[in-house]
């Protein structure tokens, strides 16, 4: 190598250093200005805005300017903390109790409800804008936690593909065990999957304690698949969506075929799926909100409450969640009134029951099906 | 200001001499900052998560323990656990050996491009991996398409997702390039004099290779299997999508005693479990590789590689690397054609329409949503924990690996080098609670903290910067140093002239790992992310996680966009040279 070569590497390496140390610097820069709120000239006017710490899971959404809203009429600045799945964020809100990392949990669900409870990592707040909420929504006498929305678990079928087949969809969960129907649902495993435990739930909820097992028996002689999670089953096996699998039916979301018209590749002015929204064969999952125990903030934790059950977030909700409102006034977006079908009764099971029973329930479930 | 600047200088004052003076200090200084790393990120946090954990039982601390000898599907799934990853190891080493002497021992056109594709599949998060192998394999898959057109068949005849194979297929999948570039960066720069003298004394090609080659890289070859196998024992996603309910790890279980369950002893204990096999296995290793490393004169590359001659080893050299590629990146092409296409089933049949819709719609925020962020702001927040990463696991690394080697024989080398590795060997899930108790008071209150992403992820590349670093470092001849030394140079010095250059490529590979790490780490990430920062792998899953056609293919769409900054930046690094080093 002659000498000049080496000068010039030489130089290089320290341009290098130096172009890769700025593009660092500046990444960190950017990383931790924009997290703490930035008191600008207009609102130091006012006072300074107050820290609300929100911790949710992974699928919360909401729509840039009705956040705004809220901030803009509390003088707030709302940072949300997501922590994963809703099983792992809320074991997270259990575990940092005694140093809360939030002061408001929303997400959790019907059947993570008795563990939160008992866990008393919520403080009650009797909120007056519950008079709204029907009761069958309000699963907590003490108001530890409030209901702001539901969803349901229902079967989903390919339209293509029965009316191609000349076959009725099935109308109740009876009609899966039938010869006809062999080989043609896809489900989720309840130990790993949301919707899995509700449609495991919805079964309980139909066929009763050592019931369930025996439709479970029958169901796996008539050729269920079962795999990990909804993304397997929608994405991958189910023949109505996007992946084009090969199962016509799938354990989904009552809501599942109205974002398939929204999210749908080309204009469509119907979905290519529907919904069995028949009595008893969808579980109605409903997430609520609550204070956290050792907040900072109780007054401004209230008034995020008040707003999650508020008309605007309520009919903010579904187009960002995939989830309904609670509060009867709200109104649902034109799509929703014209393809989305809601089952009129879904199958009960309690969350005392989910919470006492649900590691046996899972437990005989995986020696019917999977053994 | 200048209280500080004068702090700094007393400070100096102290370790000047510790760097210059007696080899001890020296050697604890060089593992100062790599053992307060560890322990306050990794040993804390984990400790004390186990502490909550087993003081959240009702029965004390032995019940657990009880608990899990009594329940024999437990057992099962250890052994199936055990099972499955010595037998994905084996096969990935199979797969991987010749291709590491390929791109060893021969000057091949377009080598670099072919690491890099190979290197791909190591960062996929397993949702996109398992979408790739759908597109390949599964029922619409290509393959499935193929065979029904050529025999005329009603249904798809290959089945992949829920079966053992499909784990097995994926773990060579995602780990055959550690094979490639760790054993093929120590054979590329192995004397190729050693063998030809066995040649020259009668040996045939298999003796040689038998007698000198394997022994030599021995090193090497234990360092990528068992990074190989603690990855494949670990492993979590594609135990859980590919494999399917029936097939759970140890991994999985413990998330599911820990999230589904929130048995949080039973959980511990099958932590500490799947920790201690870690532990025995980094132990065996380190004796046994005490044994095996020896001094060696590295050659450069330009000096041991050579052209393919004849058309026979051309044939076999080209088939075996179009296998190689075949496995490694059809997944990836199949994957990239249905981001660009549309499928529509048909009475007749399958559809395709291509489109660019998908990567169009990548940059609409149709609801406004708060926590949309485009495509290149998701790429610069995922390069930016990248390059953090990269920075602080080789500065980490590399005093680590260099007091290793240095005193390979001291007892505390013998203590910290199997303590290490264990971060790999450690449930993710366990780690992520560990952080939530464990670093939550000021100034260390990194909870909500976007730097916990970079942290966590050097966490996992650390280990294998080690593990790149040991055999380069460990097969310096010491004499180099210590004429070197003997010429007058100081410590520093030797280190710059004389190390730095013999390691430099392993320092690249080291740096290509860390990067590819964290581009596609999901899991930590998703457990600590601040929703306004989403790394690309997270922006995928929010994609893939909801309905609607639209959403699946912006899942693909951003799928290949990974793909590509992955590749793009192994080649950037492959080719960022630093004066001489690299260059060897």
């Amino acid at each position: 190598m002659n000498p000049k070569s080496i000068r010039f590497t030489k130089r290089n390496f320290g341009l290098r250093c130096v172009g890769a140390g700025i593009f660092l610097c500046l990444w960190l820069a950017a990383c931790t200005s924009a997290s703490p709120a930035p008191v600008t000239t207009q609102s130091a006017v006012t006072a300074k805005p107050r820290l609300l710490r929100v911790m949710t899971h992974d699928s919360f959404a909401i729509s840039a300017e009705v956040l705004a809203a809220f901030e803009a009429e509390n003088n707030a600045k709302v940072q949300f903390v997501k922590s994963g799945d809703l099983g792992s964020a809320l074991n997270k809100a259990i575990l940092s109790r005694d140093n809360p990392l939030a002061d408001v949990f929303y997400g959790v669900d019907n059947t993570f409800l008795s563990r939160a409870l008992n866990e008393g990592i919520f403080e009650a707040y009797p909120s007056l804008m519950l008079a709204g909420i029907p009761d069958e929504f309000k699963l907590d006498v003490e108001a530890r936690v409030l209901p702001v929305d539901y969803g349901d678990v229902c079967l989903n079928y390919d339209k293509a593909y029965f009316a191609q087949k000349k076959l009725p969809p099935p109308a109740t969960l009876e009609d899966l065990i039938k010869p006809e129907y062999k080989s043609l649902l896809v489900v989720e495993n309840p130990a790993t999957s949301s919707p899995g435990l509700a449609f495991l739930l919805a079964t309980i909820g139909n066929y009763g304690e050592p019931g369930y097992l025996e439709y479970w028996k029958k169901l796996a002689l008539n050729d269920v698949l079962v795999v990990d999670g909804w993304e397997t089953a929608y994405n991958s096996e189910f023949s109505g969506s996007a992946g084009k699998g090969l199962r016509p039916i799938v354990v989904s979301y009552s809501s599942s075929p109205a974002f398939e018209v929204i999210y749908s590749q080309t204009p469509v002015d119907q979905p290519p799926t529907a919904a069995i929204v028949a009595p008893k064969t969808c579980f109605r999952q409903i997430e609520f909100v609550g204070i956290l125990k050792g907040n900072q903030n109780r007054a401004l934790a209230e008034k995020w409450v008040d707003f999650m059950l508020s008309i605007t977030f309520q009919e903010d909700m579904p187009l960002q969640m995939f989830v309904f409102p609670v509060n009867p006034q709200a109104q649902l977006a034109e799509v929703f009134t014209k393809f989305l079908a809601q089952p009129t009764e879904t199958a009960q099971v309690s969350s005392q029951d989910i919470a006492a029973r649900r590691e046996t329930w899972l437990k005989a479930w995986t020696e019917v099906v999977l053994r | 200001m200048r209280s500080l600047a004068a702090r700094l200088k007393s400070v100096a004052k102290h370790v000047a001499p510790m760097l210059r003076g007696d080899k001890g200090s020296r050697y604890w200084l060089l593992w100062a900052a790599p053992l307060a790393f560890l322990g306050l990120f990794y040993f804390y946090p984990l400790l004390k998560i186990t502490a909550v954990s087993f003081g959240r039982g009702q029965s004390g601390v032995v019940a657990p323990f009880v608990e899990f000898l009594a329940t024999p599907s437990l057992w099962k799934i250890l052994g199936f656990t055990i099972w499955q990853a010595a037998l994905s190891t084996g096969l990935t080493l199979l797969f991987g050996l010749p291709g590491a002497y390929l791109l060893a021992r021969y000057h091949l056109p377009g080598r670099n491009l072919i690491l890099a594709m190979t290197g791909v599949s190591f960062v996929l998060p397993t949702l996109v991996v398992a979408a790739a192998f759908n597109a390949l394999l599964g029922p619409r898959g290509w393959v499935n398409l193929l065979l029904m057109q050529l025999f005329s068949l009603n249904q798809p005849p290959l089945h992949f997702v829920n079966t053992f194979g499909a784990i097995l297929v994926a773990h060579v999948f995602y780990n055959t390039t550690i094979i490639l570039r760790v054993v093929g960066d120590f054979w590329a720069h192995l004397d190729p004099r050693l063998g030809q003298a066995a040649r020259v004394l009668g040996a045939n090609g298999w003796q040689t290779l038998r007698r000198v080659t394997l022994p030599l890289l021995a090193p090497a070859i234990v360092s990528a299997a068992l990074l190989v196998f603690i990855f494949d024992f670990t492993s979590f996603g594609v135990a859980l999508v590919l494999g399917g309910p029936r097939f759970a790890t140890l991994e999985v279980e413990i998330y599911n005693q820990t999230v589904s369950l929130f048995n949080l002893p039973l959980a511990a204990v099958l932590s500490l479990i799947q920790l201690g096999c870690t532990l025995t296995l980094m132990v065996m290793y380190t004796r046994l590789n005490a044994r095996l490393a020896r001094p060696l004169s590295l050659r450069p590359r330009a000096y041991t590689q050579h052209r393919l001659i004849g058309w026979r080893r051309q044939l076999l050299a080209w088939s075996y690397l179009a296998a190689l590629l075949g496995l490694l990146t059809l997944p990836l092409v199949g994957l990239a054609t249905r981001s660009l296409a549309r499928i529509e089933l048909l009475p007749t049949g399958i559809a395709f329409h291509p489109t660019l819709e998908y990567y169009r719609e990548l940059t609409v925020n149709r609801f406004n949503a708060l926590f949309y962020v485009s495509p290149l702001t998701s790429v610069a927040i995922s390069l930016g924990y990248a390059l953090t990463t990269v920075a602080l696991a080789l500065v980490l690394g590399l005093p680590a690996a260099w007091a290793l080697t240095n005193r390979r024989q001291a007892a505390s080398s013998q203590v910290f080098e199997p303590l290490l590795m264990l971060p790999l060997g450690t449930s993710a899930v366990t780690l992520g609670l560990g952080f939530i108790v464990a670093l939550d008071r000021p100034p260390l209150d990194l909870r909500a903290s976007p730097l916990l992403i970079p942290l966590a992820h050097t966490l996992v590349a650390f280990p294998f910067v080690v593990r790149s670093l040991t055999p380069a470092l460990s097969s310096i001849k010491p004499r180099l140093r210590q004429a070197a030394a003997l010429l007058g140079a100081n410590p520093a010095q030797v280190f710059r002239f004389i190390d730095l250059p013999l390691i430099g490529r392993a320092l690249f590979v080291a740096a290509i790992f860390a990067f590819t790490i964290s581009l596609g780490e999901f899991g930590a990430t998703a457990l600590v992310a601040r929703p306004e920062y989403p790394t690309l792998p997270v922006m995928i899953y929010r994609f893939i996680s909801q309905p609607g056609a639209m959403n699946y293919g912006k899942a693909l769409a951003l799928s290949v966009i990974l793909s590509m900054i992955t590749a793009a930046g192994m080649l950037a690094i492959e080719r960022f040279r630093i004066a001489d080093i690299g260059e060897f």
